[in-house]
């Protein structure tokens, strides 16, 4: 087991350090500016140094995004649903679903402002809509991409639309909603942080806030904050995957 | 009788292209608890027919008529027919036993008695110390014992088979052969069994139809003329040879046309 760990995590921690220690080295040797950019070793320390402040924040960002996170999964899996009982249901609507996924959020989220005004009502806002096309779209393939013959089977058997749904479509659907989820978690950080920018809160206040007093090195603390939130949503969904699936679907069979 | 065909025919309309004649006109009958195994060269149509049988599909022209129709509801019909596909097309998600319980539940019955029935279900195929695995732990064969048991559980008075076995090693396919006919006997439900085998034909069934190329018609009804009591020595026996030559011959003219 030992070697196996070595095996997996040797490589990303090795280059994560050298790439780290090079960026170091060459913003010490260039003498940037850490008004422009700060060594890691400065953002490190203020990352440390104001690790009460930044974890408080991302506290506040962690639960807009899984609350819009959690929207997005009821609230998508619900409309993909809804869009595959027929094909003409599906032309008419689907655009609207795409609208979710080509829509500026930047340019919208002063509207959220008005509509739910500043707090985290309007972060939740901008973090379900940036995140709940992902689980529309793969939900929405895996519902029309069930087994013909499974379907056949359920003919056979006269099962009403309301036992396929929940005992064909939608457990055969399951893996590509938990796809859905791991892409749209990190999408939800972005639309959190966005909100926050003009809804108030979070982390994207502690950047906003950083910015003015041209702390770079602050900035660039929050931000790394905000990534490992993301990535932490990202193993969270990946292991409710792996949990759910391990037994008997090909992608989680070989991770074993 | 269990089931008649008067005239059943299928044209598939393509939304480009000419019509494509599939099944001539078809009249056929089958006894209650016979096993008629229906044989043709691939793509001849014989799913086809399999499938408007078993209600998936229906055809051009022609009515399919059951002899209990008078006495038992539509629904009840239904439920005792059964279909097993080319490949065993299990649930992923579901435990062995919980693939076989699903057409109980889909009827409607509590789970425990949809359970036990399962389980002694899968002692009939061979399988009842397998219940908690999932599919993809299981081999090829093993996984088409678990679709059988899902198809028996029901109770069926007519089995539909469509090449069930086709995709297994001789030795296995063989043994599930075996299986099925065991079962047969014991259950008496009627067994319609689509094969291209002319071996597992003559081995398995009572009666075999010899299906031409497309469109197909009825090329030989031919009684098997083999003893009830049937065991792998068969399989060497030259009135088993002679049995399986006229299949072939027929095949043979069927394809000739």
């Amino acid at each position: 087991m030992s070697a196996g760990w070595a095996v997996r995590w040797l490589p990303p921690v090795g280059s994560l350090v050298v790439l780290t220690g090079l960026a170091e080295v060459a913003i010490r040797v260039g003498r940037v500016s850490p008004l422009l950019l700060p060594p890691p070793s400065a953002v490190l320390a203020v990352a440390v140094s104001e690790s009460p402040a930044l974890l408080s924040a991302s506290s506040g960002t962690a639960i807009a995004v899984l609350v819009g996170l959690g929207l997005s999964a009821v609230v998508g899996v619900t409309i993909a649903v809804g869009l595959s009982t027929s094909r003409f249901i599906e032309r008419a609507f689907y655009p609207y679903a795409i609208f979710f996924q080509v829509v500026p959020i930047v340019a919208i989220a002063p509207l959220l402002v008005i509509w739910f005004g500043y707090g985290i009502r309007a972060v939740i806002a901008s973090a379900f809509i940036v995140s709940i096309f992902p689980v529309i779209a793969n939900t929405l393939a895996g519902l029309l991409s069930v087994d013909p013959a499974l379907r056949d089977l359920f003919r056979i058997y006269r099962a009403g639309p309301v036992d396929t749904l929940f005992r064909l479509r939608l457990p055969a659907a399951l893996p590509d909603v938990l796809t859905g989820l791991r892409v749209a978690s990190g999408l939800a950080v972005i639309g959190a942080i966005v909100g926050e920018f003009v809804g108030g809160g979070g982390l994207g206040v502690v950047i906003l806030g950083a910015m003015r007093e041209q702390r770079t090195d602050l900035v660039f603390a929050a931000v790394g904050y905000a990534s490992l939130l993301g990535l932490a949503l990202f193993g969270l969904a990946s292991l409710a995957s792996h949990l759910s699936l391990r037994r008997w679907h090909a992608s989680e069979k070989e991770l074993g | 009788m269990a089931l008649r065909l008067s005239g059943v025919t299928r044209i598939f309309r393509p939304t480009h292209g000419d019509a494509v004649p599939v099944l001539e006109p078809i009249d056929l009958e089958v006894g209650r608890g016979e096993f008629l195994a229906v044989l043709g060269p691939s793509g001849c149509g014989k799913s086809t027919l399999l499938r408007i049988i078993a209600g998936l599909d229906r055809p051009t022209a022609g009515t399919i008529g059951w002899l209990e129709q008078g006495t038992t509801g539509e629904a009840e019909e239904a439920r005792s027919i059964a279909y097993v596909f080319q490949d065993a097309h299990l649930l992923p998600w579901r435990s062995v036993l919980r693939n076989v319980t699903l057409p109980l539940e889909l009827a409607g019955g509590g789970r425990a008695e949809a359970e036990s029935i399962a389980r002694a279900t899968l002692e009939q195929v061979g399988l009842e110390e397998a219940v908690d695995r999932y599919p993809a732990e299981l081999s090829g064969g093993m996984r088409m014992r678990v679709s059988l048991a899902r198809a028996l559980v029901v109770r069926p008075r007519l089995l539909l088979l469509d090449e069930p076995f086709a995709a297994l090693d001789e030795i296995t396919r063989q043994e599930l052969d075996d299986q099925l006919r065991t079962l047969w006997l014991a259950n008496g439900m009627t067994v319609i069994f689509v094969t291209h085998s002319t071996n597992e034909a003559t081995f398995l069934a009572a009666r075999a139809l010899v299906l031409s190329m497309r469109p197909a018609r009825i090329c030989l009804d031919h009684r098997i003329e083999l003893p009830t009591d049937r065991n792998a020595s068969l399989r060497a026996d030259p009135r088993f040879a002679a049995q399986a030559g006229i299949l072939y011959q027929a095949l043979l003219s069927g394809n000739r046309r």
